[in-house]
């Protein structure tokens, strides 16, 4: 009987865990948008260089991107993995 | 742990989505265990990519026409697409790994896109595939820069336009962030993957649920389904541009 | 992975008897080996129909175009060039043309102009040898008409100096008349 609180308790605690490690993921989208943001307001003043600038704008998304990925990956983890 | 043994279903609290499902690895005939040899679901979905490839670059280009059809002209497209980046982003000396990047490429692009056909099997989306990719990449950079630059590789690390009082901890930055490379580079196609459909099979959960108001979630899954056809196509550029920027390093003249 | 020896508790117990995932299927050891060897054997593939066949063959199509467009685009050049050349041409045939044409039309404007003078000289010097003829036979006419009526007005004069009884002196009636005539 105490063993199954004991179970539940973690598996409270996982959730919550889940839960918080799903934060992260909002950090990402601030970088993300700050990224593509910045990129338009940048390529709006000088229209001409815009396109040659698309694979920077990329790669720093995808680096943005990632680190949301590794929390969602917390997330997963947590709830599937341990 | 506690989950491990229990029945499935239970951690979802009634609500029975099991978002993993789709990943399992099952062999394609009969029931036994999964060897490293056997035909299974993984085998079926990577032949149909080398089928696709073998259709778009072999089949629809044997006419070399001049005057492109419509097929030859989308293997032109790919071709030109990475022809370029390639040249842009590695420079004229690693104009060399155009076929390599360009397999990197196709493979992503077509799991991904085969990945996104209902009831089909992401080989992308395993973490087992995407780190081979990585360390693939990896170990091609960090073998071709010494094998090319012999011990002037290292001074990659070593960025000699900060101050000398810094350096050394710059370097020990610079080299913790070289190898976690791979890990990045092959948990971001992964991940990206594997979160798409797993969100698109809670949503479909949700619309099994929630009777005549699944309308909302099926809603939501078409607008999930179109974002994620960009995500497949831009986690296989980023893949591939992430490979030509690591590749510069090892062939290119320094970058800092 | 840092799970992985989490994973390895329950390797070999991926899935479970309902055919659910246990866990993440991504990090079942037990199906690793069948997705790399699958993967490399996949990859090897593509790799050798990209680098012998496909890539070879696209690389020379769209060489073979970048050749033909070329080749069409300095065609095309110099048909321009000629085409340049050839208005030129018909522009300066043009010009001549003009120029002749000028010269042919003052030559005949001096032709026509010769014989228009040579006309009119030979028109004014006939009026002028027929003005000249009616200019005698008018004063001829003239002079004739002066000796009728002298001749008349003499014989009458004589006649009248006859009926009057007087014997006519042919010297001095004529002598006479002429005076009067002449008054």
């Amino acid at each position: 009987m105490e063993l199954e609180a004991a179970q539940q308790f973690a598996q409270m605690g996982k959730f919550i865990g889940a839960g918080l490690a799903c934060i992260g993921l909002g950090g990402a989208g601030i970088g993300v948008g700050h990224i593509a943001g910045n990129f338009l307001s940048g390529a709006l003043r000088n229209p001409s260089a815009a396109p040659g600038q698309m694979a920077n704008l990329f790669v720093g998304i995808a680096f943005a991107e990632a680190l949301g990925i590794f929390s969602f990956l917390v997330a997963l983890l947590l709830m599937f993995a341990v | 742990m506690a989950t491990g043994t229990e029945e499935h279903g239970s951690e979802a609290g009634g609500l029975a989505i099991h978002p993993m499902d789709q990943f399992i690895v099952k062999p394609l005939f009969g029931d036994g265990p999964v060897e490293w040899y056997t035909v299974t679901n993984v085998t079926l979905w990577m032949f149909i990519a080398v089928l696709v490839l073998i259709g778009l670059f072999v089949l629809a280009t044997r006419h070399r026409g001049i005057i492109p059809s419509r097929l030859q002209s989308v293997a032109e497209l790919f071709y030109g697409f990475i022809h370029n980046m390639v040249e842009d982003v590695t420079g004229h000396e690693g104009a060399r790994f155009f076929p390599y990047v360009m397999t990197l490429f196709m493979f992503i692009f077509l799991a991904n896109i085969l990945g996104l056909i209902p009831m089909s099997f992401t080989t992308t989306s395993h973490v087992a595939v995407t780190a081979v990719l990585a360390l693939m990449v990896f170990m091609t950079v960090t073998l071709v820069g010494f094998f090319r630059k012999g011990i002037g590789f290292l001074s990659m690390f070593w960025v000699s336009s900060a101050p000398l009082a810094l350096r050394p901890v710059l370097a020990l930055i610079e080299l913790i962030s070289y190898f976690v490379r791979p890990l990045s580079h092959s948990i971001r196609l992964g991940g990206n993957l594997m979160a798409g459909h797993a969100v698109i099979k809670v949503f479909a959960g949700f619309a099994g649920a929630m009777g005549v108001a699944s309308v909302v979630p099926i809603v939501a899954i078409a607008g999930i389904y179109g974002l994620e056809l960009l995500v497949a196509a831009v986690q296989a550029y980023v893949f591939t541009i992430l490979t030509c920027v690591y590749l510069r390093d090892a062939v290119g003249e320094a970058h800092h | 992975m840092a799970t992985e020896p989490i994973v390895e508790e329950i390797a070999g117990t991926c899935v479970n008897e309902h055919g659910g995932a246990i866990g993440m299927p991504q990090l079942c050891v037990d199906w690793m080996p069948n997705q790399i060897f699958w993967l490399l054997v996949t990859l090897v593939v593509m790799f050798f129909i990209l680098k012998t066949i496909a890539l070879p063959r696209i690389g020379a199509v769209l060489a073979e175009r970048k050749g033909t467009i070329s080749n069409d685009l300095a065609a095309a050049e110099e048909l321009k060039l000629k085409a340049v050349a050839a208005e030129k041409a018909f522009n300066d045939a043009l010009a001549t043309a003009r120029v002749e044409a000028a010269k042919i039309v003052a030559a005949a404007k001096a032709d026509i102009q010769k014989d228009l003078d040579k006309a009119t000289a030979k028109a004014d010097a006939e009026i002028g040898a027929r003005a000249a003829e009616s200019e005698k036979k008018i004063s001829e006419i003239r002079a004739g008409a002066m000796e009728a009526v002298e001749t008349v007005a003499r014989d009458t004069a004589r006649e009248i100096v006859a009926a009057l009884g007087g014997q006519a002196d042919a010297k001095a009636v004529t002598s006479a008349v002429t005076t009067r005539m002449k008054g």
